[in-house]
């Protein structure tokens, strides 16, 4: 059903990545691509793996920009892509054939590979580029959110958890319902100011990034003096005047 | 975006052929073209194999070519299952109604109400073509009103050249046809310039800024990966100001300039001559919509490049 649930779903699964914390290992994209190459949108396709041009499917991509400010200030900025299980998602909407769907139980946005037609028009709907196309396949392939996990209870609590979550190095993804306004991701939010992507583009994005900290510009905040203080001559050592009374001549 | 030639001629195709059944039909019901079956295998030939071929060249660059059957399903939120539904659907009133002119000499109220129908529903489904891309939020260069009315005024104008050409070979030209399709060119190509002032002076709303949600001067360090994925090669095609502006100016000269041109002049020529010049019309037409329809795509930015480098869209 290519209609989005007629109320909002009200447990609202989804991400929050705090681009603070973000070192751009990449070991998320890579612990996706190998629990999703066995699991419901399996295989995710490479082609070309160990040529000279290889290319193949992704549901997450690490970028790395840099911000200048006005005056000149700039900074690393990385940056985890991926589904942000929007909750009016425009993939779901254009889907001529109800191949996209997202649920109504925890708003996860799926394709179902036995009915999509590969017409890749979700994939021009969505603003994030979070759809990628399997040509072997000829199906569009998007995250799961890792459905094949999270509810897994053949995995230990603490596992039940997308697998860029568990894998984070860093600890810079957290998993969570970011519809219950007392669940750890939405209070995480609340306290960092957490935003959207692209509001402007009204896909009202559940997934939230945290914005990187203030930097530090004057040395002063980093607990050093700002500037040495001239020191006391020697102070009261007899010696140490001796020594200065030597130097200073 | 991409500019796959597959939906270009699609678009194109499909246009004309039902701008030419809608212009038959109205003619036909004010009586300025008479129902002669042989104007009726012309026009119902070129005009239902024109959307035909259209529809069939859409399909081939789907993944799943055998499953086409289920893009109708989804007409509630889909401009794209709305399309196909209507193209569907269109064939019956058309169909009808050229066997009725063909083949049966049917020409009661009913016959002109049923070309009506079908006119209607041939200018629906030219609609619902443009708004799968007028819809779509992610391209400012498509979702904009002016999408809409060029995919009509062109789908008229060629419609307008081919019943020309026909009613001149046929001996049925008249003086309206002319006023009509040059009417029709002339909006057409007001239209697509107004298209092209508006898509050179309304970037999207999202920027670099928006997608990161950074502040300042936002600049592609490291991309995710060193082979151009799905996304660069499907939404990343990027065509060269100069040579946009130059096939703009082709699209003018071929598409508008030329074949008001060619019927102005057909206009004051003997019906032999005339007949030739109508016919040529057609083809240099072709030629122009074919660089319009390809500009339409590959000169319209997808957001998704603020995350690859680029810092407008
Ligand atoms: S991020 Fe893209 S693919 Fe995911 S729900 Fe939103 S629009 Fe759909
Ligand atoms: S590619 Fe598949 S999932 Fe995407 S819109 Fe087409 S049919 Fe739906």
């Amino acid at each position: 059903m290519t209609s989005l649930p007629e109320t909002p779903t009200t447990k609202k699964l989804g991400l929050v990545i705090d681009l603070d914390i973000c070192v751009g290992c990449h070991a998320c994209a890579v612990n996706c691509k190998e629990w999703n190459s066995g699991g419901h949108s399996a295989p995710l396709t490479d082609f070309d793996p160990y040529g000279a041009d290889p290319t193949g499917v992704w549901f997450n991509r690490i970028h790395t920009f840099e911000a200048t400010d006005d005056v000149g200030n700039s900074r690393t900025v990385h940056f985890p892509r991926s589904c942000l299980h929007c909750e009016d998602a425009p993939c779901v909407t254009v889907c001529p054939t109800g191949a996209s769907y997202k649920r109504e139980e925890d708003g996860i946005v799926l394709v179902n590979a036995d009915t999509c037609i590969g017409c890749k028009l979700c994939s021009w709907a969505c603003p994030y580029g979070a759809r990628e196309y399997d040509h072997d396949d000829g199906v569009m392939k998007k995250c799961t959110l890792c459905v094949d996990k999270i509810y897994n209870e053949n995995l230990d609590e603490e596992s039940r958890v997308p697998a860029c979550v568990s894998t984070c190095p860093a600890g810079a993804r957290h998993f969570g319902d970011l519809g219950d306004p007392e669940s750890d991701v939405s209070k995480l939010v609340e306290a960092r100011d957490g935003f959207e992507l692209m509001p402007e583009q009204e896909c009202k994005p559940t997934n939230r990034y945290l914005p990187p900290r203030p930097r530090k510009t004057a040395a002063g905040s980093t607990g050093a003096p700002s500037a040495l203080e001239p020191q006391v001559d020697g102070g009261d050592s007899p010696f140490l005047r001796w020594v200065d009374k030597v130097l200073s001549r | 975006m991409h500019p796959a030639f597959s939906v270009i001629f699609f678009t194109t195709a499909s246009g004309a052929g039902y701008g030419l059944i809608t212009l038959m039909s109205i003619l036909q019901a004010s009586g300025i073209l008479p129902p002669d079956p042989r104007v009726g295998w012309a026009g119902f030939g070129i005009g239902f194999t024109l959307i035909t071929l259209g529809l069939l060249s859409s399909t081939f660059h789907l993944g799943h070519p055998e499953r086409a059957w289920r893009a109708i399903s989804q007409w509630r939120s889909s401009w794209l299952s709305r399309e196909g539904l209507a193209a569907i659907v269109t064939y019956v009133p058309t169909g009808a109604y050229a066997i009725g002119w063909i083949f049966l000499d049917w020409r009661d109220d009913l016959f002109i109400l049923t070309g009506m129908v079908g006119a209607m529903l041939c200018m629906q489904t030219v609609y619902c073509t443009a708004m799968i891309y007028a819809s779509l939020k992610t391209i400012r260069a498509w979702a904009n009103s002016w999408t809409v009315i060029c995919y009509f005024s062109i789908s008229i104008f060629t419609g307008a050249l081919l019943m020309n050409a026909i009613a001149s070979v046929f001996g049925y030209w008249h003086p309206a046809m002319f006023w009509i399709t040059t009417g029709a060119i002339a909006v057409a190509g007001v239209a697509k310039m107004q298209y092209w002032r508006f898509i050179d002076r309304n970037p999207s709303e999202s920027t670099a800024e928006t997608a990161t949600g950074l502040k300042g001067h936002i600049r592609l360090l490291e991309s995710p990966h060193t082979q151009e994925n799905y996304l660069q090669k499907e939404m990343g095609y990027k065509i060269a100001r100069k040579h946009a502006s130059k096939l703009r100016q082709l699209t003018i000269a071929a598409g508008f300039v030329a074949p008001i041109l060619l019927i102005t002049l057909a206009n004051a020529s003997i019906p032999a001559t005339a007949a030739a010049l109508s016919i040529l019309a057609v083809p240099v037409a072709a030629i122009g919509v074919l660089i319009e329809r390809w500009l339409f795509f590959a000169e319209a930015k997808h957001v998704v490049t603020l995350y690859y480098g680029e810092t407008t869209a």
